[in-house]
């Protein structure tokens, strides 16, 4: 084998050595457990905290409003699109859940819109309908219809 | 003086390349050496995550975007958004007006009157999960992943902020997080689904319009709308196998 052969061959040896070596400090744990990932990551995602508890956490103790709600045009609505994420309140109810009592909180979802699609949703307009009172002094929002 | 030759034959010239390629291959087979592959549709029983989403249901709210924003603390300020909804309108003269104010958080107005549309309608969008992620493929240490289950998620703490994921995502989902300097983007509420909860702008949604489920079951939510729905997907050409699937999806739409 001519010498500068062999002299490069030492060097190429010598840095696959060295970056094994690194590779070998420097990989994370859990590297590679499902792919080309720390498969701790996962984990780390899912132990965040969810903030949305859904009605169905809300129905245990206000079991009214929600049994009310089920018969009502609002059946498909979640508590907490109205009433804010229920996470804090749910284990300490002094905490208050945010009540939203202005026009223009319905008017999110009910205002006139080309591309709303009239059979999905009813429209109306909010000046004309509610002549300048609130909404819910005459729709009940858990039941829009008494 | 003269150089020494070595004189080999042609023989032993392919005997011995052949002999390196060979090497080289049964190397790559070690596994702690085994080539990077994307995450595969699970055979059988494991979950594998869609999306569907009913134009024709959408009525602009926003909902989604809001929860969204509270649930996975996104910043407020526009141009932070995992999800977003877009307000398409098309007026006689043919063109095409998109607006979407804040994500459609601060709510939508028709850019003209309404004897002038010819056509509009609400698109709602967010991270298309795809099965072949432009995203994941571009980052260069392993921080941006696909989950066995099929979803599209950033190891927050290895991401080194580059922002090649952001380039080359082509609809646009991700964004840099600026107090951390780290890349952020929708994780279809990873965090929730594993607690046996909805996402959050599935949960958010009055009317149905989203839907997600398991696209290996044949029987889940999701599959059943694409059975019934003549769906189709954002960019097709792009082939990153969407797994977000538009029913009623306009060929106006980008
Ligand atoms: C552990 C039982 C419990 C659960 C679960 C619960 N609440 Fe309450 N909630 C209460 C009690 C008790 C009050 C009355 C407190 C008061 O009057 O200040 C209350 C009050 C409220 C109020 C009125 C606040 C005000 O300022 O008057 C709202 C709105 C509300 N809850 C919504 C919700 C929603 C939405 C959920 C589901 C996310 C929920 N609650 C879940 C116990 C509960
Ligand atoms: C469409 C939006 C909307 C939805 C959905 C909704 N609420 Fe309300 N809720 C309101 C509004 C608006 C008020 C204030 C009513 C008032 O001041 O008369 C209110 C008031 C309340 C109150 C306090 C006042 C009272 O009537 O005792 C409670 C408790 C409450 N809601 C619980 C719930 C629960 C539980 C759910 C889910 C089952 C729910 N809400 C769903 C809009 C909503
Ligand atoms: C998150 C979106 C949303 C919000 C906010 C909302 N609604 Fe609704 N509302 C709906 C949907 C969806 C329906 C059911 C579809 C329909 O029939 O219009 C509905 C139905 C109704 C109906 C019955 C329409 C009918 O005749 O079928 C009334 C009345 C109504 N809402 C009033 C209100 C009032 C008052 C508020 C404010 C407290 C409000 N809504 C807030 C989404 C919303
Ligand atoms: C003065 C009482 C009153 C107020 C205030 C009022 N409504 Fe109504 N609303 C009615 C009555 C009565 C009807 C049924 C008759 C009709 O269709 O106009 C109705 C119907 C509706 C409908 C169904 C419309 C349809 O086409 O069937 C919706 C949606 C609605 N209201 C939403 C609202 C919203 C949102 C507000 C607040 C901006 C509001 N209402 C304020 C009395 C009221």
């Amino acid at each position: 084998m001519p010498l500068q052969v062999k002299r490069l061959l030492i060097v190429f040896v010598l840095f696959i050595g060295i970056m094994l070596g690194l590779k070998y400090f420097l990989t994370p744990e859990s590297w590679r457990e499902y792919g080309a990932y720390r498969g701790n990551a996962l984990t780390e995602i899912s132990d965040k905290e969810a903030k949305y508890v859904q009605t169905e956490t809300c129905a245990m103790c206000h079991d009214s409003i929600a049994e009310l709600k089920t018969q009502g045009a609002h059946k498909s609505i979640q508590c907490e699109i109205c009433h804010g994420p229920g996470y804090k309140h749910i284990d300490d109810e002094n905490i208050d859940m945010n009540i939203p009592d202005d026009n223009q909180f319905c008017m999110r979802c009910h205002s006139k819109n080309a591309a709303s699609p009239q059979s999905i949703i009813k429209q109306i307009d909010a000046v004309e309908h509610s002549e300048g009172e609130e909404c819910i002094n005459c729709h009940n929002p858990h039941q829009p219809w008494l | 003086m003269a150089i020494k030759k070595e004189n080999s034959s042609r023989r032993d010239f392919i005997k011995n390349s052949s002999m390196f390629a060979g090497g080289i291959v049964l190397v790559s087979l070690l596994n702690p050496l085994k080539m990077v592959y994307a995450t595969k549709k699970p055979k059988g029983k494991g979950k594998w995550y869609g999306i569907g989403i009913d134009i024709e249901k959408c009525i602009g709210c926003a909902s989604c975007a809001r929860a969204c924003k509270v649930e996975n603390d996104v910043p407020n300020e526009p141009f932070f958004f995992r999800n977003w909804v877009e307000q398409y309108t098309i007026t006689n003269d043919d063109e095409i007006k998109v607006s979407s104010p804040n994500g459609g958080i601060d709510g939508f107005k028709q850019p003209v009157p309404d004897d002038e549309i010819y056509k509009t309608f609400f698109v709602p969008k967010m991270c298309n999960h795809c099965a072949k992620s432009p995203c994941t493929q571009v980052c260069p240490v392993g921080a941006s992943f696909e989950s066995p289950e099929g979803i599209a998620l950033v190891d927050k703490s290895y991401c080194i902020g580059c922002g090649y994921c952001v380039q080359s995502c082509p609809y646009g989902c991700r964004y840099i997080d600026m107090e951390n300097g780290v890349v952020d983007k929708c994780t279809l509420c990873y965090h929730r689904l594993q607690k046996g909860l909805d996402p959050a702008c599935m949960m958010a949604c009055p009317t149905g319009a989203r839907i997600y489920g398991d696209l290996n079951d044949k029987e889940s939510a999701v599959s059943v709308f694409i059975k019934e729905n003549n769906c189709a997907v954002l960019k097709p050409q792009l082939n990153t196998e969407s797994k977000l699937f538009y029913n009623d999806l306009s060929q106006e739409v980008h």
